[in-house]
């Protein structure tokens, strides 16, 4: 029954997280007085992608081409090593977290080095980004890690947020909840290009970083990168829901279900802030991810002290 | 044992062969003949010991005439290890280096040459074998001695010669360490290894001997100042032996004193993880701000040996305070990246060999375009970046996670103060993970990527077969340990339980430092299992683009550059800028100089940036110092100013001062 749980999950997350930014979308549109977008216009578009051709600059090589499919596997990778709460993962074993960390970083690897295939300055411009903001990023991210292994334990992503209660925002435990989501919470936004960071909506601005190193790929190959870029969305929301927004009772379904909404609220956090906030100076984003890294560290501190 | 010996004649009489043959073109064929032939008896000697367990083992004593010294050779499991990684790799850099320096044939000494090379590798096994001192302080210069003639071969180039000198006085400076360790040691009178012990209170002071005499060597910051000179200097299959196994003696002989010196105290694990936290992070920062490929792989060398020594200070942590788990793990973890290290950075030396032959220039803001031009070299290159930025599922991924793993362990427990060790651990290999893909994204992206920089670049060929061999087949190791690793952990299971026992540990079967291998043993297996879904994966998604886009348009087209009519290659993102803004946040680590002429004017007509990274080690305490040596040297100069008058009242006066003394007055 557990297995088939955290089978479902798997599915789930391939099928409703193209849903992910309809939910951020139709929350921006409130949030500005607009009908909006439909929820399911990114798998409208997506599917549209999917049904075009191909056309490959005359520069690139087959490091471009693979882009988008190591991508796409590596992401699906680290979705089955990947908890939802009390719904453990497909894959769990003691440092399972290494190696999902490590994959999100094949992914950006080979999505850098597809962009600087192009050759165009733009797109070099975006990848030197990329790999500042999240090298900035990746001490938040462990450092959250360790204070929820060590709270819990354990060595699996899957026991970080799954067999023990962080005791719900009260006490250290809630002290330690909230420093690592809104660690994590930065660190989701960074990984992602979301508002404060970087901009899903603008093509063609000199600040922008996600969306301009992908400014190459057309037809299928984007319908695959916007698709892995969907599922990494809801990896990271899913982590931060699975410590934020804990549902353990006995039943697996009703765990799968309340994390599944989990995800959804993520969602619709990230459309608040996006709604409500600028976007920073690219000289403020390291700024605000080392102050990430701090309260993680903190975590750390009150958890060994 | 025979097989070993016969390996080190092997190499040693070929040298000599190849020397004789002098500039004939047999002497280039003869070195590498006789380089691979001893190199490939070592191997298979050292590899049977490896797998042959305590009955393998073996030891050599024949008398030598020099006092304290005996000519004794011995092959235990650290040993073995370390002869495994130096012959593997020197064998295959000799099969590259032959192509390599055919075109100097004739027209170079190349049978000097290949006798060094030789001696190099024989003095290397020699190092790592050597059970008495003296003998192991001869190899050792002996090692240092033909590696500084390797540096000078190109002694016409700039730069090369002050390198060499540069490699040399730091090499010596750092075997004056060594003597000293070993006279301490040897304070009972013999000289052999198995004689060699501390005095009380003095296990201390022998770590710090050897951290600086064997960290010199293997390139910790501090002491690294002389590698990113000395590497980029040599022939490329040079560097790679150097990068890839020369400095690993280093650590060797840093593990062959721990085992001495039995159960290491706390602190010794602490200053190896804050001294390897340093290497890792500065190594890798200092990398990035470099625009020559080789200079760019020796600071990654500087880097890769802080990844090592985070290992062994998690171990000598572990050891300390008995956490036997976290000990085992960090030896592990630090000799599985000695061996994976020595793969990938030999491999990503040979690429860089092949792009400076080929395109006749190293800088990267000259190169690029190269996959095209260079298929295979550019290939292995990819998979030896990836390799060496940890990322699964290739092999520095493995010898990562096990460094991780000890950290994570003790973090877990939450096992007393060493949890901030262990911490220090994480945040360490956190930061230079993500710095080494930052700096080899650029290194691959702009080196074989987009469109050429300049004519060498883009009339660049591929290279001959016996240079792209060599590459394919540590590419291929690399992929091999990335998915066998469950069986590599289990090779190197006997070298880590000597390390562990000698530093005090108990190894039973049913102690607890089985706890640290059995969690290796269940965790590997997953990551072969998740590392071949991975390939399955990405072979799945190929599959299902290329079944979306049968029958359908696939054109080829321009960049899209914002709509110009005509890009060209110079409007490509350059290596500089990629990496200007990461060297922004970190500018108080790193001093880079930069002159800018930015554009002036309504119409701005010429602008500029030049930036050059200076290594501040080297600017703000080695110059100063050494200019400070030079400084008294001329004071003391004036003693001598060529009159005879002033020599005769020296004269004068030191009879005075004698007969003063004498006489008691």
């Amino acid at each position: 029954m557990a297995t088939a749980v955290s089978i479902l999950h798997v599915v789930l997350a391939l099928v409703l997280a193209p849903l992910l930014l309809g939910v951020i979308n139709r929350v921006k549109a409130k949030f500005a007085g607009r009908r909006g977008q439909p929820l399911l216009q990114a798998y409208y578009d997506i599917a549209k992608l999917l049904r075009k051709g191909a056309v490959y600059s005359r520069t690139t090589t087959w490091v471009f081409r693979l882009g988008p499919i190591v991508s796409l596997a590596a992401v699906v990778a680290s979705l089955l090593l990947l908890p939802l709460g009390a719904v453990v993962a497909v894959v769990a074993f003691p440092g399972d977290l290494l190696l999902w960390v490590y994959l999100l970083g094949l992914m950006r690897f080979v999505t850098v080095l597809a962009a600087l295939d192009t050759g165009s300055a733009f797109e070099g411009m975006g990848a030197s980004r990329e790999v500042q903001f999240s090298l900035l990023a990746e001490p938040a991210l462990l450092l959250g890690l360790v204070a929820l292994a060590a709270w819990s334990g354990g060595l699996s992503l899957s026991q970080l947020t799954g067999t023990h209660s962080t005791g719900w925002l009260t006490g250290t435990a809630g002290a330690i909840t909230l420093l690592v989501s809104a660690s994590w919470l930065a660190v989701l936004l960074t990984e992602n290009a979301r508002i404060p960071v970087d901009d899903p909506n603008t093509h063609l601005e000199l600040t922008m970083i996600h969306e301009v190193m992908v400014l190459d790929h057309g037809g299928v190959d984007l319908g695959l990168i916007q698709y892995a870029a969907a599922v990494k969305l809801w990896v990271f929301a899913a982590l931060l829901a699975g410590v934020l927004l804990p549902v353990r009772t006995a039943w697996p379904l009703v765990n799968l279900a309340g994390g599944v909404a989990g995800v959804l609220a993520v969602a619709m956090g990230v459309g608040v802030i996006e709604s409500t906030m600028a976007r920073l100076r690219l000289l403020r984003v390291p700024q605000m991810l080392v102050a990430a890294a701090v309260l993680a560290a903190l975590a750390v501190v009150l958890v060994l002290r | 044992m025979s097989l070993y010996v016969a390996g080190l004649i092997v190499l040693l009489v070929g040298g000599a062969a190849a020397l004789v043959a002098g500039r004939r073109p047999l002497a280039n064929t003869l070195g590498a003949l006789t380089a691979v032939a001893g190199g490939l008896l070592t191997l298979v000697s050292s590899a049977a010991t490896l797998a042959g367990g305590a009955g393998a083992q073996w030891d050599l004593m024949r008398p030598w005439a020099m006092p304290g010294g005996s000519l004794h050779l011995g092959m235990d499991e650290l040993s073995a290890f370390f002869a495994i990684c130096i012959s593997l790799i020197s064998v295959l850099a000799a099969i590259y280096g032959r192509t390599y320096l055919a075109d100097q044939q004739g027209r170079r000494h190349l049978g000097a040459s290949w006798l060094f090379y030789n001696v190099l590798l024989a003095s290397m096994l020699g190092v790592v074998a050597s059970r008495n001192a003296l003998l192991f302080l001869v190899a050792w210069e002996l090692m240092s001695l033909s590696s500084f003639l390797l540096v000078m071969f190109d002694d016409k180039q700039p730069g090369v010669v002050s390198a060499g000198w540069t490699y040399l006085v730091a090499a010596h400076l750092g075997t004056a360490f060594l003597l000293v360790l070993f006279l301490l040691l040897g304070s009972s009178g013999s000289l052999e290894f198995s004689d060699l012990a501390a005095g009380p209170n003095l296990a201390g002071v022998c770590f710090v001997l050897a951290l600086i005499g064997f960290g010199t060597k293997a390139g910790l910051v501090p002491l690294h100042v002389w590698l990113p000179e000395a590497h980029p200097a040599a022939p490329s299959h040079v560097s790679a032996v150097m990068s890839g196994v020369m400095i690993k003696t280093g650590i060797y002989g840093l593990l062959r004193i721990l085992m001495l010196l039995g159960t290491p105290a706390i602190w010794w694990g602490y200053v190896l993880i804050g001294l390897g936290a340093i290497s890792g992070v500065l190594g890798v920062l200092f990398a990035l701000a470099q625009h020559d490929l080789k200079r760019l792989l020796a600071y990654h060398s500087v880097e890769n040996i802080g990844i090592i020594v985070l290992g062994l200070g998690l171990g000598v942590l572990g050891a300390a305070t008995n956490q036997p788990a976290m000990a085992v793990l960090g030896f592990a973890g630090g000799l599985l990246h000695v061996f994976n290290h020595a793969i990938f950075k030999s491999l990503l030396f040979l690429g860089a060999g092949s792009v400076a032959h080929a395109a006749g220039t190293r800088d990267l803001e000259s190169l690029g375009g190269l996959l095209k031009r260079m298929p295979t070299t550019g290939a292995t290159f990819l998979i030896g970046s990836a390799a060496i930025a940890g990322l699964p599922p290739l092999n520095g991924f493995v010898s990562e996670l096990l460094i991780y793993l000890g950290a994570f362990g003790s973090a877990a427990a939450r096992a007393g103060v060493t949890v901030y060790g262990a911490v220090a651990v994480i945040l360490a290999l956190g930061l230079i993970g993500g710095l080494a893909l930052a700096c080899f994204a650029k290194a691959f992206g702009i080196v074989f990527l987009g469109e050429p920089r300049t004519a060498a670049a883009a009339g660049a060929h591929e290279s001959p077969a016996a240079m792209r061999w060599p590459m394919v087949v540590l590419a291929g190791l690399c992929i091999a340990i990335g998915l066998g690793c469950p069986l590599v952990a289990e090779a190197l299971r006997p070298t880590v339980y000597a390390v562990a026992g000698a530093l005090g540990l108990s190894v039973e079967s049913d102690s607890p430092a089985n706890e640290g291998m059995a969690l290796v043993r269940r965790v590997l297996p997953y990551i072969s299992l998740v590392a071949g879904a991975l390939l399955v994966m990405i072979g799945g998604a190929g599959l299902l683009r290329w079944r979306l886009l049968r029958g359908r348009a696939v054109e080829p087209g321009l960049t899209w550059d914002c709509g110009y009519a005509a890009p060209t290659p110079r409007m490509q993102y350059t290596a500089s800028s990629f990496a200007d803004p990461i060297l922004k946040v970190f500018r108080r680590l790193i001093r880079q100089q930069r002159q800018v002429h930015p554009p002036e004017g309504l119409l701005p007509a010429e602008a500029s940036l030049h930036t050059h990274a200076q290594d501040p080690f080297t600017e703000g305490g080695y110059r100063p110092a050494f200019l400070a040596v030079m400084w008294l040297s001329g004071q003391v100069r004036r003693l001598q100013g060529g009159r005879n008058q002033v020599y005769v009242l020296y004269i004068a006066l030191a009879l005075l001062v004698l007969l003063v003394w004498k006489l008691g007055l």
